[in-house]
C-alpha cells in the first residue's frame, strides 16, 4: 500500500530521525540504489543537475553521516522539520510519486532559532517487502542562498 | 594615505584585525579596490549564449549588468538608471532587446547608452525635459570588459593593465590548462558567509590550513603536504595557484607525529565511487586552486570544476557564488562523476563546508581585538612561488596586492 497516511508516517519518522540527532537512521529511509539531492528552484527550473548534496546510493548517505560525525567541523546545531501534507501525484500498489512542502528551522548551540530552509520534497516512494522506502528524494529549496553551511541533511 | 585608525606594520606578516570590521575601510575598498585598477570576475561567456543574453552581478557592492550585443561583444555597465538610480535589470539573467527602467521608463541599449527618456518632449506641450538636456551626457558608468578563456572580467578603471598582464603568464597558463574547451554550467549555488569578504579571499589562498581543517583531503590523499605540488604567486601577489599531484608512494608521518586531529585511519568510504574519477589531465595535477585578485577562484579538485566569486555584502557579510562546471562534450558518465565529486565542495561540501564557517569564527573571535594583529608568518615573510604548501606565502601575497591598491 502507498496511501497518503502511510507516506505521512514515513515523512514524520524521517524528520524525527534527523531532528532527534539519529542521523545513523537516516539512510535506512532510502532504497539501496536511490537518488537524494539538495538543490534549489532556479537550478530545477533551468534543468541544472548538480546538488549541494548529491547521492545515488544508500551507502553514500551513510558516508555523509560518517563524515558529519567524524570528519567535518561545524558548530553544534539541530533542525526542526515541519512537513506539509504530501500531494500525491501518482500512486500504485508498489510506487507513489508525491510532493511535500517543508520548512526547516536551524537551532544553533548558542540558542537562536532561524528559518534555515523552505522548499518541497519531490519524492518517489517504493514498497520493498513490508517497508515503504524513498527511491528518490529531491529537496528543492525555495532560496538559492545557504546560510554559512549545510551540515545536517534536509 | 594611511587608512584612518589602522596601523599597518611594515611587514606583510601582520594584518590589523580592524581591517576586517571597519566602515571606512569598507568604503575605501569600494572606491580604491573594486572601482580601482582591478579586474573583477563577472560571469562566464558560456552564460551569455546569444545576442541579448544578460546576467546581473556585482563589482564589489556595485550592481552591474553584463550583456552580449548583436556584434557578439560583451558589454558591462552599472545596473543603475541615470535618472533616479533605480535598478535597470531586476532578474539574475535573461534576454533583452534593451533595458528599460521600471520607475520612469528611461531606456538603454545593450551597451548602456541612454536612448530614450519617457515624455522627453512633454505631453501636449506641457512638461518635458529642458531643450538642453543631452542624453549622451547621462548614463550608468560603463565597465571595460575582458574575456579570458571564457571568463568575463570587468573593470571600472581606465588604468588597469590588460587582462593577460594582470593575470601574469603562469596564472594564464594555469587557467588555460583547466578551461581548455567549451564549458557547460551544471549548477549554481550561493553561500552567505558571516564574515568580511577578505577572510574568504585569504582562506582560498591559505594552503596551510587545507590539510589541517579538512579531514577529507588528508584521509583520501587528495591533499597531503608531502604530495608533490606547490604554490605559484604572481608578481602582484594578488593572484595565486596552489596545486598538488597524488603520490601514492609517499607516506606522511608528520600528522601522526604531532597528533593532529586530521589523521583518521579508521575512516573509509562505504561508497568509494564518490572519489572514483576519470583521467582528464595528462600533467597529473589532481588539485588546482587558483585565485585572481580580488574575488575570483577557479577550482579543479580531481574532475570537480567550479568557479567561485566572493562579493562583499555590507559589514561582516559576504556572499560566495559557486558555479559548477562540466564540459560541453562530457559523456553522461563523466557528468555523473562531476556531480558526485561536487559533494566535496559548496555549502555542504565534505572539504569546503568548514570554509563557510571558519571566517565567521575569526570575525567573532576578533570582536574585541581591533588593536591586535593576525600572524601570517608560516614559511617566512616574503611572497614567492615555491614547492611545499606549509606556507602562508599566498596569503601575504593577497595583502601585498591589497595594500598596493589601497595605498596603505
Amino acid at each position: 500500500m502507498t496511501d497518503l497516511i502511510r507516506i505521512m508516517g514515513v515523512n514524520a519518522a524521517y524528520a524525527d530521525a534527523i531532528d532527534s540527532d539519529r542521523l545513523e537512521d537516516w539512510p535506512a529511509f532510502f532504497t539501496e540504489r536511490c537518488h537524494y539531492r539538495v538543490t534549489h528552484i532556479e537550478n530545477e527550473q533551468e534543468g541544472l543537475p548538480a546538488g549541494v548534496v548529491w547521492a545515488d546510493s544508500r551507502a553514500m548517505l551513510a558516508d555523509r553521516v560518517a563524515a558529519l560525525r567524524e570528519a567535518n567541523v561545524y558548530e553544534r546545531q539541530r533542525y526542526r522539520h515541519l512537513l506539509g501534507t504530501p500531494l500525491l501525484l501518482s500512486q500504485s500498489a508498489t510506487e507513489a510519486v508525491a510532493r511535500t512542502p517543508f520548512m526547516v528551522a536551524r537551532i544553533m548551540h548558542e540558542g537562536q532559532t532561524q528559518l534555515f530552509a523552505s522548499g518541497v520534497y519531490q519524492d518517489r516512494f517504493v514498497v520493498e517487502g513490508d517497508r515503504l522506502l524513498l527511491a528518490e528524494r529531491v529537496a528543492v529549496c525555495d532560496s538559492t542562498v545557504t546560510d554559512t553551511l549545510m551540515a545536517l541533511p534536509l | 594615505m594611511q587608512t584612518p585608525d589602522i596601523a599597518w606594520a611594515d611587514s606583510l606578516t601582520r594584518v590589523p584585525y580592524r581591517v576586517y570590521a571597519n566602515e571606512s575601510v569598507r568604503q575605501q575598498e569600494q572606491q580604491r579596490l573594486f572601482h580601482g585598477a582591478t579586474w573583477n570576475y563577472l560571469c562566464l561567456d558560456a552564460e551569455l549564449p546569444e545576442p541579448g543574453s544578460y546576467r546581473t552581478t556585482f563589482v564589489g557592492e556595485t550592481p552591474v549588468v553584463v550583456v552580449k550585443d548583436n556584434d557578439g561583444e560583451i558589454y558591462g555597465f552599472e545596473n543603475r538608471c541615470a535618472h533616479r538610480g533605480a535598478l535597470l535589470a531586476l532578474e539574475k539573467a535573461g534576454r533583452a532587446e534593451s533595458f528599460q527602467c521600471v520607475y520612469h521608463a528611461w531606456s538603454y541599449n545593450r551597451q548602456g547608452d541612454l536612448t530614450g527618456v519617457a515624455f522627453e518632449k512633454g505631453v501636449k506641450g506641457q512638461g518635458g525635459m529642458p531643450a538642453g538636456f543631452c542624453k549622451e551626457e547621462h548614463g550608468p558608468r560603463k565597465l571595460r570588459i575582458a574575456v579570458f578563456c571564457g571568463l568575463v572580467f570587468g573593470s571600472f578603471s581606465d588604468d588597469v593593465a590588460p587582462i593577460e598582464e594582470y593575470l601574469g603568464d603562469e596564472i594564464c597558463a594555469r587557467i588555460e590548462r583547466v578551461l581548455h574547451k567549451p564549458v557547460k554550467v551544471i549548477g549554481r549555488f550561493t553561500q552567505a558567509l558571516p564574515n568580511d569578504w577578505k577572510l574568504y579571499a585569504e582562506n582560498v589562498r591559505d594552503s596551510y590550513h587545507a590539510s589541517l581543517l579538512h579531514l577529507f583531503f588528508t584521509t583520501f590523499e587528495i591533499n597531503r603536504l608531502s604530495q608533490k605540488g606547490g604554490i605559484v604567486v604572481d608578481e602582484s601577489g594578488g593572484n595565486h595557484v596552489s596545486y598538488s599531484m597524488i603520490d601514492p608512494a609517499a607516506k606522511d608521518e608528520s600528522y601522526k607525529a604531532q597528533g593532529l586531529r586530521s589523521d583518521h585511519e579508521r575512516y573509509r568510504l562505504q561508497d568509494p565511487s564518490l572519489l572514483a574519477g576519470f583521467h582528464e589531465w595528462d600533467d597529473g595535477v589532481t588539485l588546482q586552486i587558483l585565485s585572481v585578485f580580488p574575488g575570483f577562484v577557479l577550482q579543479q579538485i580531481q574532475n570537480c570544476l567550479a568557479v567561485r566569486q566572493v562579493l562583499p555584502k555590507g559589514a561582516d557579510r559576504s556572499e560566495l557564488n559557486w558555479v559548477y562546471l562540466g564540459f560541453e562534450d562530457d559523456t553522461p558518465e563523466q557528468l555523473t562523476v562531476r556531480l558526485k565529486q561536487a559533494n566535496l565542495v559548496g555549502p555542504a561540501g565534505f572539504i569546503s563546508m568548514e570554509d563557510g564557517a571558519v571566517g565567521g569564527f575569526v570575525q567573532r573571535g576578533i570582536a574585541g581585538a581591533a588593536d591586535e594583529q593576525a600572524v601570517i608568518e608560516m614559511g617566512g615573510s616574503d611572497v614567492a612561488s615555491g614547492e611545499g604548501r606549509a606556507t602562508e606565502t599566498s596569503v601575504r601575497g593577497f595583502w601585498k596586492a591589497y595594500r598596493q591598491h589601497m595605498g596603505v
